[in-house]
């Protein structure tokens, strides 16, 4: 057995250094650290489907963001226009998809001899193909004629009459000569006639007599060569210099003439706002271009929510921290606060609501608060729940050791374990506002609607009427609304597997 | 056991009388428009206003109004819808249409959806759960008047297999009565089946890779033994709950879909009774008061069941 040799104190010269080349310092990583946010990121960008929903979300994001900016045409910006009224419950129409904005139909005798007029005096002909032709509908009524035909919605608009001033006169009249397209169309001989699309002899209900080689009459007024009614284009049939055609109706005093013209919607269109009438997803009930309607609609949704879900995110994390960092009787008192506003039915909230503050700041505010009333109660229990799983940690006795105020354990120490959890449940909270939002103005208990402000659920309360004829209008907003909440359904439940960290390594 | 019930059903009383409370005193500050439909005869505006207890001051008022509503069953008469009806009465008519469209959605949501999970479960990560899922996604999301929207446009419209409203009048339990539900059915039960279908889909899968049934498995156990016997019984204790829940909650109805539907039940009576010209606060204040209990009291139930299905879970008996 070797004896140590025994010392008082170890001489320096018994020291040695393992390694005299350098000095030894931790292994700097060479790796980036990876933190909660990152680990996160990393894991949600593994699960597909809610990388798809979340591009998804984009796509619906930026359209709410840029159409209402540069897809802005003039017709879309002029909201309060009458015109619109001419041009309501238009079928979507893309040229380059092939959707041409026609529908199939079956018409009866009259309706096919009128269409088939327009078509004659403009060259734009509604019926676009006849499958079948001149046929009696056992079910219905004898001698009635059916016609199964396939119809141009943009080109059936036909005709309306207009009262201009006449500068409005001369300079629908510059523009045409301009263009070489033709707005106003020869005035008729019968004053008291109010259906702008007949040209022809008819009778009185509108049907047109035809003469024996089965023409149309025309009863174009004539006026005389030195008339100086000024008219650029001309019909094909007005080529008589000594009989030319009227081309307006003019009355009123010698002070203030106005001119009654007979002017093609389609083309009116053009020169009113300067491109021919061709929409995305066709216009609504009021004419309003629902392509530009609905991307406005969803922004203001969009902000409602995302506004809406931050409040409460704020008031949620403020009362759940101070409910559970100092428990006891402070919390026991909250608890029971929020346990009788819960209590309350979101619906009542609102209508009282609505009933109390509409009239003084407006329906959208008074809708925001009842969204925040009860909003909030959901964030504050999920802080409450870590508040009080993390409050008795030894870290938290060691800041608190260290000197740290309470509001520092709270928001510094505390409150960042439930980030997550958070952030998954406000990102689930936007499509619950805007469902609940359409649900309600759906249901006619907030009204949001005016012509400079739209939301998603007014789309589909003013469509709801159409549905059986103009399924398009309501279409739009509830294709919307459903790929909103898909996606954001899908993007939440990945957003909660990526922020839980118990999944971590698992999949 | 009992005391914790009994604690919490006062709970719930309190609460629901506080809440009811702040109703009464908020609907009373509203301007009183059923007074001015006298038009200028003020003697009349100072009668009836008399009859309805407003020249009192407020807390006399909700004095007579806890004495003879909360406690007496009296709701008053309408003042605007029904003219001069009485409000329960009008109420309890309602009532069963509700009731009765959301039972037949119950009836066979619950099955459907329960087989459906069970199914998913069972054939975990095999294609017949990523269809099942993927659907129950798109399911759970979408609106429920979004499918009202398309079943009444394919099947009433197109299809013309169902009338596209509901019929009107009070033989409920005639073929035609049902024939005319099936749409409302229909575009209820579409997002019930598929949240039920998820709900079990996830208790059962973690229940069925847990190590006890591993250990039936081991004992000899066939698999479709563990399965019913064990692993069933022990999902349902969360789904249960929250299928009573539903079946309570089935009283209040659905809003939205009455409305499209044209359901007379009490959804349409709560939306008119806000939005008509003059509202009739005696039936908001009813239904106010319908709404909140029953939201309340299914709370509790589906806390109590909790505790009746699972002695594992005894709430509130000890911390």
């Amino acid at each position: 057995m070797n004896r140590q040799p025994e010392y008082e104190n170890i001489p320096r010269e018994a020291f040695e250094f393992v390694e005299r080349s350098g000095a030894i310092h931790d292994q700097k990583f060479e790796t980036k650290p990876i933190g909660y946010f990152k680990d996160a990121w990393i894991r949600f960008r593994r699960n597909q489907s809610s990388v798809i929903a979340a591009c998804i979300i984009m796509v619906l994001v930026l359209y709410a963001i840029f159409v209402p900016i540069f897809c802005e045409t003039n017709y879309s910006r002029s909201l309060t226009d009458t015109d619109y009224l001419n041009y309501t419950k238009l079928p979507p129409k893309i040229e380059w998809l092939g959707i041409k904005g026609q529908s199939n139909n079956t018409l009866n005798a009259t309706t096919y001899l009128s269409y088939k007029a327009m078509g004659i005096e403009t060259g734009m002909d509604p019926i676009v193909a006849v499958y079948r032709e001149n046929y009696e509908d056992p079910t219905a009524s004898k001698n009635a004629r059916y016609y199964d035909v396939c119809i141009d919605e943009y080109y059936r608009m036909g005709m309306t009459y207009l009262t201009l001033t006449y500068a409005q006169f001369e300079d629908i009249q510059a523009w045409q000569d301009e263009h070489g397209i033709e707005v106003i169309f020869p005035a008729i001989k019968d004053s008291k006639q109010t259906d702008a699309n007949i040209w022809y002899e008819a009778n009185k209900k509108g049907a047109p007599t035809l003469d024996k080689e089965g023409n149309l009459k025309p009863i174009y007024e004539i006026t005389t060569p030195e008339d100086t009614t000024y008219h650029s284009l001309r019909i094909a049939a007005d080529n008589d210099p000594e009989k030319p055609m009227a081309y307006a109706r003019v009355t009123g005093t010698s002070t203030a003439k106005s001119y009654v013209v007979r002017v093609s919607k389609y083309n009116y269109f053009q020169y009113r706002y300067g491109f021919e009438p061709t929409f995305v997803f066709g216009t609504n009930a009021r004419g309003q271009d629902i392509f530009t309607r609905l991307a406005s609609g969803a922004r203001f949704s969009f902000l409602l929510a995302i506004s809406i879900s931050a409040i409460n995110l704020f008031i949620g994390a403020m009362y759940g921290s101070t409910a559970g960092y100092y428990g006891g009787a402070v919390d026991m008192f909250m608890e029971r606060v929020t346990d009788v506003l819960s209590g309350i039915p979101f619906i009542v909230v609102t209508s009282l609501f609505q009933m109390h503050l509409a009239r003084k700041v407006g329906p959208v505010m008074s809708l925001v608060f009842a969204f925040i009333l009860t909003g909030w109660i959901g964030v504050a229990g999920t802080v409450r729940m870590q508040f009080y799983r993390f409050k008795g940690q030894e870290y938290i006795l060691a800041a608190r050791t260290l000197g740290a105020k309470d509001s520092r354990l709270m928001f510094k120490h505390i409150f960042p374990n439930s980030l997550g959890t958070l952030i998954t449940s406000s990102v689930l909270a936007i499509p619950g506002v805007i469902f609940s939002e359409s649900s309600l103005t759906y249901l006619g208990i907030i009204n949001l609607d005016s012509s400079t402000m739209t939301s998603v659920g007014t789309m589909l309360a003013n469509g709801k009427d159409y549905l059986a004829t103009y399924p398009h209008i309501i279409f739009f907003p509830a294709l919307f609304i459903s790929l909103l909440e898909i996606s954001f359904n899908l993007f939440g439940n990945g957003l909660r597997d990526a922020f839980n960290p118990s999944l971590r390594g698992v999949e | 056991m009992v005391k914790y019930v009994l604690k919490r059903i006062a709970l719930m009383l309190m609460v629901f009388i506080i809440i009811i409370s702040m109703c009464f005193i908020l609907v009373k500050l509203l301007p009183n428009k059923p007074t001015q439909q006298f038009g200028k005869d003020m003697q009349l505006i100072e009668m009836r206003r008399k009859a309805l207890g407003y020249d009192k001051p407020i807390m006399e008022q909700y004095g007579i109004f806890l004495r003879r509503t909360l406690l007496g069953g009296d709701w008053g008469v309408s003042e605007s819808l029904y003219l001069g009806q009485n409000v329960w009465d009008k109420f309890m008519e309602k009532m069963p249409a509700t009731v009765l469209v959301n039972f037949y959605t119950m009836i066979f949501s619950v099955p459907l959806g329960l087989l459906l999970g069970i199914y998913a479960a069972l054939k975990k990560n095999k294609w017949q759960d990523h269809l099942i899922s993927t659907l129950v996604v798109v399911f759970v999301s979408v609106p429920s008047y979004v499918y009202a929207f398309l079943v009444q446009y394919f099947l009433c419209f197109k299809l013309q297999l169902f009338p596209y409203q509901m019929n009107s009048g009070y033989n409920y339990f005639t073929y035609s009565m049902f024939h005319s539900m099936v749409p409302a059915i229909l575009s209820l039960g579409f997002g019930t089946v598929a949240q039920l279908t998820r709900y079990t889909r996830a208790e059962l899968t973690e229940v069925l890779t847990s190590d006890y049934l591993l250990l039936a498995r081991t004992k000899g156990l066939s698999r479709a033994q563990t399965t019913v016997r064990h692993a069933l019984r022990n999902s349902m204790v969360p789904i249960f709950p929250m299928i009573l829940g539903e079946f309570i909650g089935i009283m209040s109805g659905s809003l939205i879909i009455e409305q499209i539907f044209g359901i007379p039940g009490v959804g349409p009576l709560y939306v008119n009774s806000i939005t008509a010209a003059t509202p009739d606060y005696n039936f908001f204040m009813l239904l106010s008061a319908f709404y909140t209990f029953i939201g309340l009291f299914s709370g509790i139930v589906v806390d109590i069941s909790y505790g009746f299905i699972d002695p594992r879970i005894r709430m509130g008996s000890k911390k």
